[in-house]
């Protein structure tokens, strides 16, 4: 027995050897060192609340937050058997996590080898769908491909909450070491560098600090990173999981068992601000959701507020039938960083690393809406640059940024590289009011059989695509060619 | 809004000890604010009869609209400790 106060050191391999098989590691609790009285002892004790076991640790590596970034970290310095330590403040991985919900593969595949078979998914994405949305009238086109119907499709709706569950798991299956229930309120700073983190009011250590901390991205700022975020470079995204007969969803959808569709609306929807909606398919679900910039809505010219606007989306007529005998379940929302390449995080500081939305690593394209991959592939260079680091034992700035450099190679920084005129382009109000007007008009004057004679085709054409309106046209078009 | 009530009422919420979020003393009238009473999507933030703005922290479903809407100046704004507040069950 060791004495009161006097805890035995037990190494992080003994601790999860004697924990293996545990599902849920949430009967631990943390606590400071409480050894001579000393709360800032240099070693974190780990209290086994049930067995009354006590154990000092200091870990390779802190991950803050266990979304796909931070999962992603843990899988690869698990898997290079690197001590690593996932806090999460939800209940469990994916309880505080919230997304639109279509993660597309074909970039990561290779970089998480066996963990794509038996993920759970929702549908693979076999149908793409884009409305303008007037006031009164849409216009909307369809997509489908044999590539989309591939045998390894490039893009799957998932839900958060039961797909970041399942990835914990595996990350601990590779040795990882996940504690829910855990706010990190600070991080911990000695001599200019990142030392750990204060978690439950209580000090972690570890060599390095890797921020998966989300959107609002809290962590990086207490380590001096960055600065609050700002509107204009973020989106509010609100969402109802929306429970569907999956029969009712293959039908509506036009889309088989296991498979299906993927539809993004701009215009009307966020009555001219920037933003858009979006519905996925999920297996027995739909996701129907709202995107809108959160300088927009702050204005004191925004038309209603971001409930109401939900509403107005959810009953349109384009909308309403597709929802028809469904019961929403739930209601979630999250920040979305639409800021691109000119608004990311510092990637690395001394000590810390920052991946997945905490770094800004979101990417709106207008076709494609991406984020998820893009932070399970940083949370993994994230954790190579730490690998990298490990072998000479220094984690400064210098040594991190080896970081940046994997990322630079990478699909994640030259897709943010390439489309960094991006937002500007997007942002461009004509996209949200001027054109779905027009698009609309045009086609109802075409559809339209008046009492009286139908004017000529070209005359239609030329009353709506005046020669002022392909001025615009053609200055808008400029813009495009930047993207 | 009893429709918004309604809705959050589907989620799971655990009890939060105190409230994560609040406004500075002495902002309570700050124009600042007048942007989280349109960008809130829980509907949290009212402005009251006295023209004071008043936040409701039941409810919450900690996406920090309102930190970026308002800023730091504002709002003092936190998390809810671990394993407090909203568990979405779907995400």
């Amino acid at each position: 027995m060791a004495a009161p106060g006097v805890f035995p050191v037990v190494s992080a391999d003994n601790f999860r050897k004697k924990h293996a098989g545990r599902k849920s590691p949430s009967f631990l609790t943390v606590r400071a060192c409480t050894c001579e009285g000393n709360r800032v002892c240099q070693k974190s004790v780990w209290i086994d609340s049930d067995k009354g076991v006590n154990a000092m640790e200091k870990f390779d590596v802190i991950v803050v937050g266990a979304g796909l970034a931070g999962l992603a970290a843990a899988w690869t310095l698990a898997g290079e058997g690197v001590e690593v330590v996932v806090l999460e403040r939800g209940d469990y991985p994916g309880s505080k996590n919230v997304s639109g919900g279509r993660i597309y593969v074909n970039p990561v595949r290779d970089l998480f080898p066996g963990l794509w078979d038996e993920a759970p998914i929702e549908r693979a994405i076999v149908r793409e769908g884009a409305t303008l949305m007037a006031r009164n009238r849409s216009f909307t086109f369809h997509y489908t491909g044999s590539e989309l119907r591939a045998e390894k499709p490039q893009s799957y709706s998932v839900l958060r909450s039961k797909f970041d569950r399942w990835f914990s798991e595996r990350v601990e299956e590779r040795g990882a070491m996940l504690l829910p229930k855990t706010l990190v309120s600070d991080v911990i700073r000695e001599n200019g560098k990142i030392a750990g983190v204060i978690a439950g009011g209580d000090e972690l250590r570890a060599d390095a600090v890797i921020a998966c901390d989300g959107a609002l991205s809290l962590i990086p700022e207490k380590a001096g990173l960055r600065a609050p975020g700002r509107a204009h470079d973020n989106a509010v995204g609100v969402k109802e999981v929306i429970q569907l007969d999956p029969n009712l969803i293959n039908d509506r959808f036009n889309v088989g068992d296991g498979e299906g569709g993927a539809h993004l609306f701009v215009g009307d929807v966020t009555k001219g601000l920037f933003g858009g909606g979006f519905l996925y398919t999920n297996r027995d679900s739909v996701s129907l959701g709202l995107v809108v910039s959160i300088e927009d809505i702050a204005k004191e010219e925004a038309a209603g507020d971001i409930p109401a606007l939900f509403e107005a989306f959810k009953a349109r007529s384009e909308i309403e039938p597709l929802l028809r005998g469904g019961k929403t379940v739930e209601y979630g929302t999250h920040v979305i960083p639409e800021g691109g390449y000119r608004s990311l995080c510092p990637l690395v500081g001394d000590g810390i690393l920052v991946a997945g939305d905490s770094a800004g690593f979101a990417l709106n394209l207008g076709f494609t809406v991406r984020g998820m991959e893009y932070a399970m592939a940083s949370g993994h260079y994230a954790a190579k640059a730490v690998i990298e680091a490990k072998k000479t034992g220094c984690y400064d700035a210098a040594a991190l940024a080896v970081y940046q450099k994997l990322l630079e190679e990478s699909f994640v920084l030259k897709d943010f590289r390439t489309f960094q005129e991006t937002p500007k382009v997007l942002s461009n109000p004509h996209l949200f009011g001027h054109y779905p007007e027009l698009a609309g008009n045009l086609l109802r004057d075409l559809y339209t059989v008046p009492a009286g004679p139908k004017s000529p085709i070209f005359t239609t054409l030329r009353r709506h695509l005046t020669l002022s309106q392909l001025w615009t046209m053609l200055m808008d078009a400029k813009e495009v060619t930047k993207i | 809004m009893s429709d918004l009530k309604a809705k959050l009422g589907l989620n799971v919420f655990k009890p939060l000890p105190a409230p994560h979020i609040k406004i500075k003393a002495g902002m309570e009238r700050d124009a600042r604010l007048k942007a989280a009473v349109r960008a809130c999507p829980a509907g949290l933030y009212s402005i009251s009869e006295t023209g004071e703005f008043v936040l409701t922290i039941d409810g919450c479903l900690e996406c920090g609209t309102c930190r970026i809407a308002c800023g730091t100046e504002v709002l003092e704004w936190g998390y809810p400790e671990g394993g407090a507040g909203v568990q979405f069950r779907f995400g």
